[in-house]
This record gives C-alpha cells, sequence and structure tokens, in this order.
C-alpha cells in the first residue's frame, strides 16, 4: 500500500472522530437539575473522551478493511453459505434442525437461573410470540401496523374481565383457557373492524391509522377508570389451570411451567403460519406484496386477503396478550404503550420479516440485550471484570442504532425468509417493490 | 394471405357500446364500440397513445369509463357488465390479461407464478390451509398439475424452478402467458405480447397465440405494433386513434385503408418489424 492510499484512508477515518464525541456524550453521566451542560462537561473529560474516540477509530477501521476484504474471502464465504443452503434445502435436514431447536427450547429453563428464567417467560417467550404474529402482518401481507400492541392490550384486558379482575363483573366467572376463545376473538374482531376501512387506502395510512388505534386503546386504558381501573391497573387474575377428570393442575405464578405451556402454544401457532404461508393464502399475500395490480389480474382480491393477514396478526396479539395477563396477574395501562408495538416491529425487522424463525430470534437477541443490561447494570461482568458502559435507561437509544447498522449491512435481517431476502435484494436494483405500502388499489397501470 | 380463415362469426362475447375514458381533461378514449365475437382473434392497433392499453384497463376494471357500457357475456349466457367491476372480479369472470411492461411476481419462481394464476378459482381459506383437510391437499395437487402442464404448454417446463426474473424476455412474456391461462380465461387480453422479442421469440409466440385460440379455445384480444403478426394471426382489426376507432375489419381491408396508411402503417407494403421494440 503506497502513502496517497494510506492517506485516503486515514481521511475517511476523519468522520468517526466527532462519532467517537457523540458516543462519549450518549455514555456519559446523567445531566443533573440546576447545572445545566454539567453532563456534556463531564463526557467531556479527557479520559473519557479520548477512550470513546478509540473505540469509534476502531469501528472506522473495522468497516474499512471490511468493506476492503479480498474478493477471494468474499468467494469463500458465498461457496459456504451457497453449499450451507443446498444441504439446508433436504427436507429431513431442515425437520432435524427444528427438532434439535425445539430440543434445546426445552431444555433451556433447566440450564439457566431463576433471573434469566423470568426474562425467557415474560421478555422472550411473549415477545416473540408477538412478533410471530406481527409477522403475518408485515412480513406475509407487507401491511405496516405500529399499533400492534392494542390487540395484546384488549386482550389482556378481555381475559382480567372474564376473571373477574376489573370494577365491571362479567356474567359468569371464567377458567383462563376459556376466556382466551373470548379474548382471542375480541382482538380479531377489533382487527377485523379497524382494517376493513383501513385497508382499502394505501399502505402508509394505515401505518398512521394504526397507531392512532393504539393510542385510543391506551388512552381508554387509562381513562376508562369504571371499566379498566384506570393506571392502577386489575390485580387478581387468575392463572391458567385445568380441572377435568380429576385431574387439578394450576400454573401459579411459577415461571418453568408457564415457559412449557408457552412454548407449546408458539409450536403449534407456528405449525400453523408455517402451512398458511406455503399455501393459496400465503402465496396470494407474497403476490399482493410484491405487485398489487398484477395479483388482482390473477384473481386475488386484496382487501380481503389484507383483512384476513390483519386478523390474523390481531388475533395472535390477543392471545399473547391474554398469557401475559394470566402470567403476571396484574396489567395496567404502561405495558401497552406505542413503545411496545414499536418494539415489537424492531424485534420483526431485526430478526428477519417473513421466516417463521426470525422473529423469535429478533426476540431473543434484543430482549436477551435488555436483560443482560439490566442485570449487570452498574456491576462488573464476571469473568471480564469490566462495567458495561450502557445504562438501562439508554438502552432504546443502542437499539436504535443497531437497527441502523443492521439495515446498512443486513437489511433482511438475522434469519430472513429466501423469497423477503430476494425481494428486499431486488427491490433495491428498482426491480417490483417489497411490500404493499406502494401503491393504491386501482392505481393506473403502465 | 390467402390462406387465412374466415371470420366464424361466434356469438357476441364482449360487447363495449360508446366508452368514453377522460382524465381531467385528456379523452383518452372517445365514443368506442366494439364488439368480440367468441373464438375470434382480434387485434387492436394504433398508434402510440392511441388509447389501447386504457381499452384493456377499461375491459379489466382498472379504470371505469365516464359514459358508455362494457359487457361480457359468459358460457351460460348470461351477460355481465364490466364497467365499475373490480379487477379481481372481472378475471374470475373469465377475462385474463397481460401487462405491456412484463408484471410478474419477481420473487417467486416461474412455477409459483403460474400457480397463482391457477388458484384464482380454487376455494381453499386460511382454515383449510392450516389443517392441511382433503380438499386443500387436492386442491393443492391438482394446482400443481396445472401449473406444469400450463409451463409445458408455453415451453417453460424445464425452467419451472427458476426466478421468473431470471428468465429471458421471451420466456417472461411467454410466462405471463401461462399465468394467465391458469385463471381459466374466456378471454385473454395480450398487450404487446411481441414487445421487445426478438424474431425466433415472434415466431413461438404466433404459435403460442395460435394453439391458445385453436387448442384451448380462448378468444384473444391483442394490442400489437408487430404487423406481420397481427396481419397473419388476427381475424378482424379494430384501429384506434386518438380514442376514437378511425377503421374495422379484416386485416387486408385495414391495411388498405387510407385513414389507417396516414394514421399509423406510414408508406404502404411495408407492415415490417419497424417499431417492434416499442413498449
Amino acid at each position: 500500500m503506497n502513502q496517497t492510499q494510506l492517506l485516503e484512508r486515514g481521511r475517511r477515518l476523519l468522520p468517526w472522530v466527532p462519532a467517537g464525541v457523540l458516543l462519549a456524550v450518549m455514555t456519559g453521566p446523567q445531566g443533573r437539575v440546576g447545572q445545566p451542560g454539567y453532563s456534556i462537561s463531564q463526557a467531556m473529560h479527557p479520559g473519557h473522551l479520548f477512550d470513546s474516540i478509540a473505540i469509534a477509530l476502531v469501528a472506522g477501521v473495522i468497516v474499512q478493511l471490511w468493506g476492503a476484504r479480498p474478493a477471494q474471502f468474499r468467494d469463500t464465504v458465498a461457496q459456504v453459505r451457497s453449499e450451507t443452503r443446498r444441504i439446508y434445502a433436504r427436507r429431513e435436514i431442515r425437520l432435524g434442525v427444528y427438532a434439535v431447536l425445539l430440543a434445546f427450547a426445552i431444555l433451556l429453563p433447566h440450564m439457566v437461573g431463576a433471573y434469566w428464567q423470568e426474562i425467557l417467560v415474560d421478555k422472550i417467550g411473549i415477545f416473540a410470540l408477538l412478533a410471530v404474529g406481527l409477522n403475518v402482518v408485515v412480513g406475509f401481507a407487507g401491511l405496516l401496523d405500529l399499533g400492534y400492541i392494542a390487540f395484546y392490550a384488549i386482550g389482556a384486558y378481555v381475559v382480567a374481565y372474564f376473571t373477574g379482575a376489573l370494577p365491571v363483573q362479567p356474567p359468569f366467572i371464567l377458567n383462563d383457557f376459556y376466556a382466551l376463545i373470548f379474548a382471542v376473538a375480541a382482538a380479531m374482531i377489533a382487527g377485523l373492524i379497524l382494517g376493513a376501512p383501513t385497508l382499502r387506502l394505501r399502505g402508509d395510512y394505515l401505518a398512521i391509522v394504526t397507531l392512532g388505534f393504539g393510542e385510543i386503546i391506551t388512552i381508554l386504558a387509562v381513562n376508562l377508570d369504571s371499566v379498566t381501573n384506570g393506571s392502577r391497573g386489575a390485580p387478581g387474575i387468575t392463572s391458567f389451570s385445568v380441572h377435568v377428570f380429576g385431574i387439578n393442575y394450576d400454573w401459579g405464578l411459577s415461571q418453568v411451567p408457564y415457559y412449557y405451556l408457552l412454548l407449546a402454544f408458539a409450536v403449534i401457532i407456528m405449525v400453523a403460519f408455517a402451512m398458511l404461508e406455503n399455501s393459496r393464502v400465503g402465496r396470494a399475500w407474497t403476490a399482493i406484496r410484491e405487485d398489487e395490480v398484477a395479483a388482482q389480474a390473477c384473481g386475488i382480491p386484496p382487501v380481503k386477503y389484507k383483512l384476513m393477514a390483519f386478523a390474523i396478526g390481531a388475533s395472535t396479539s390477543g392471545f399473547a396478550g391474554v398469557l401475559y395477563a394470566a402470567k403476571i396477574s396484574f396489567i395496567n395501562p404502561s405495558s401497552f404503550t406505542v413503545l411496545f408495538s414499536i418494539l415489537v416491529l424492531v424485534l420483526v425487522i431485526f430478526g428477519g420479516m417473513g421466516s417463521l424463525i426470525g422473529p423469535i430470534a429478533g426476540a431473543a437477541a434484543i430482549q436477551w440485550f435488555f436483560a443482560y443490561v439490566q442485570k449487570h447494570d452498574g456491576a462488573p461482568i464476571p469473568g471480564i471484570g469490566v462495567k458495561i458502559p450502557i445504562r438501562p435507561e439508554d438502552i432504546y437509544l443502542y437499539v436504535g442504532a443497531l437497527l441502523i447498522v443492521m439495515m446498512i449491512f443486513r437489511p433482511q435481517g438475522i434469519i430472513p425468509s429466501k423469497r423477503r431476502a430476494r425481494e428486499i435484494g431486488m427491490a433495491e436494483q428498482g426491480i417490483g417493490g417489497a411490500d404493499a405500502t406502494g401503491a393504491p388499489i386501482g392505481s393506473p397501470v403502465s | 394471405m390467402s390462406a387465412k380463415k374466415q371470420t366464424d362469426a361466434g356469438p357476441v362475447l364482449v360487447d363495449v357500446s360508446n366508452v368514453t375514458l377522460r382524465f381531467g381533461g385528456v379523452t383518452s378514449l372517445d365514443n368506442v364500440s366494439l364488439q368480440q365475437h367468441r373464438g375470434e382473434i382480434l387485434s387492436v392497433i394504433g398508434p402510440n397513445g392511441a388509447g389501447k392499453t386504457s381499452l384493456f384497463n377499461c375491459l379489466t376494471g382498472v379504470y371505469v369509463p365516464q359514459e358508455g357500457s362494457i359487457t361480457f357475456t359468459s358460457p351460460d349466457g348470461q351477460t355481465h357488465p364490466l364497467v365499475g367491476g373490480k379487477p379481481h372480479d372481472i378475471t374470475q369472470l373469465g377475462l385474463a390479461r397481460t401487462f405491456q411492461n412484463i408484471r410478474l411476481f419477481n420473487a417467486m419462481t416461474a412455477f409459483e407464478n403460474v400457480k397463482i394464476g391457477v388458484e384464482a378459482h380454487q376455494k381453499t381459506g386460511p382454515v383449510g390451509a392450516v389443517l392441511r383437510l382433503p380438499r386443500t391437499r387436492r386442491e393443492e395437487r391438482q394446482g400443481d398439475e396445472r401449473a406444469f402442464e400450463l409451463l409445458d404448454f408455453v415451453g417453460l417446463r424445464a425452467r419451472a424452478n427458476e426466478l421468473s426474473a431470471a428468465l429471458p424476455y421471451g420466456g417472461q412474456r411467454r410466462l405471463e402467458i401461462a399465468r394467465a391461462l391458469g385463471t381459466q380465461p374466456q378471454l385473454l387480453l395480450l398487450d404487446e405480447p411481441a414487445a421487445g422479442t426478438n424474431p425466433a421469440e415472434k415466431r413461438d409466440l404466433e404459435a403460442l397465440i395460435r394453439r391458445i385460440n385453436s387448442e384451448m379455445g380462448v378468444t384473444v384480444l391483442l394490442i400489437e405494433h408487430d404487423m406481420r403478426l397481427v396481419m397473419s394471426l388476427t381475424d378482424r382489426v379494430v384501429v384506434l386513434n386518438f380514442g376514437r376507432v378511425i377503421a374495422e375489419g379484416a386485416p387486408v381491408d385495414v391495411q388498405r385503408n387510407p385513414a389507417v396508411v396516414e394514421a399509423y402503417l406510414g408508406a404502404p407494403a411495408d407492415g415490417g418489424d419497424g417499431d417492434a421494440a416499442a413498449g
């Protein structure tokens, strides 16, 4: 490498210096009341500043090296990848992989401590279920739903109602398993009512309407005091239990039984969605997503299929809401804010839109990151002995940055669906669309 | 031209009557009337911007003309108005189309593209799909078989598992036709199927359209700039210019019509591949 090349490389590292300064501010101390500029001035403390800039420069060098990786290396990677794909395409291998993953999921709670068991159920399990449901809407049908958590709230409040935990009493108290049916139905009906008028609009309007709907549900939960008990929430939701044929079992508040209940439901739902995706319905969704006009010319009614995806997503969300409410036994409106709608969307995008395992991987990765930072807040990481410089209250900032990096280097997500990855690749080259947010129904052709 | 078959005027399949379509101040179709008989191959020709594709879009429900009516007679003798109908309902009735600028599902294989067309008349819903009910399995099997038959019919069987975007241009045109045929049309509307294809592909295409008409009994409405193809293939020609029908009749007669020569064909006896690449 000659001197000019070196100079050029060095010059391209310069933008990483301000990035380092930004990192210093981000990881610096919190502000103090009455002392404006405290946080900034502390962040500019030379030691901290230089550390941050050094980290940014190292990141810059890594990015440069990655960009300049030799063709030979690239070819080898591509070869390994295509070979893996070829092997994975065999049915028995694929089923084997799923079996191993399932076995791992079954053993997992016995390999971790109490803290992680709780995270596994409350954070990862519930949100994986939510992500799998949203994936039908976003990944399969290509619709952007920003109020997804509203259906989760509806599911949770309906189960609270039928187990007698709300100020309004139901005509009869139901076992959770029966209440589940009502809750899922209620979420699905809400989805149909919201979707029927809005799915006729262009995709981006749908995002706005669903965002508004999410807010409406949260505000109703807060202000409809006589029904929802307002922000004090609804305590005392009964847990799942069975009382048939002399078998009496109560899931109670313990983690592991709940984990298995969740796992069983998740497996059933995922098998169902796999069947759906690989059927006439799934192909119709793909067709609408790729080219709505052509899909209509093939006799596919787009509104009907979009509504179907929307209702299926909504009912899955309601389902997750029931499991959450029954597990925690207490709900209040703060669990159903717009932030969670966005979070679930992030899990889907991060994990890989349109793939079945992807959203679960996304949920596991991001929720693990949250929980890890929470757990090790202020304490040195065992084994390494250094404190992680990330504070739990800043966590969304890092997730946002992570998502940006992800969108630049791997827009299809961790485990993408083959077809989705192809669509994104083609959309980048200007061939066809990758979602249904583009042209309105009945827009001019050619 | 002497070997041309005479128009065997079957019953009227599509009746376009006094259709006017305007976009703001621009009149795209001006009082257009035409009839197509069952079994016939009819061509619509005319210069670019004459309203040929607009006519297709009115027929398939993409545009709603302000005036006039379009009716379609199904095999059981019932007439259905097409104006104001939704595109997917019109496809279900038995009109299928291809697009001037090919609109395949690019991230899907050739086989999947055709299968989506074939599935237009199937009934499987989400419940059947999840539970894999006997009817679903039967429909899947029948759909697979039919899709392969159609790929065979258009000569793409060997490339069934390739991505549709990876097919050569002529192959994509034929795939689009196979997808449209999958919806079991009575009437197939082809929007410039020969645009951008090479001479060999054009000959294949001509044979294919003939077979669609004779073997499958599908009535064909064709928009095409390639005059050789139009003249040898079609029973009757309708000429549009500035949204109006300026001539109609057998290809030989239309070719000699002075108004058509002036508006579109240019110098006589040329009728070649001059503007075949337009599209």
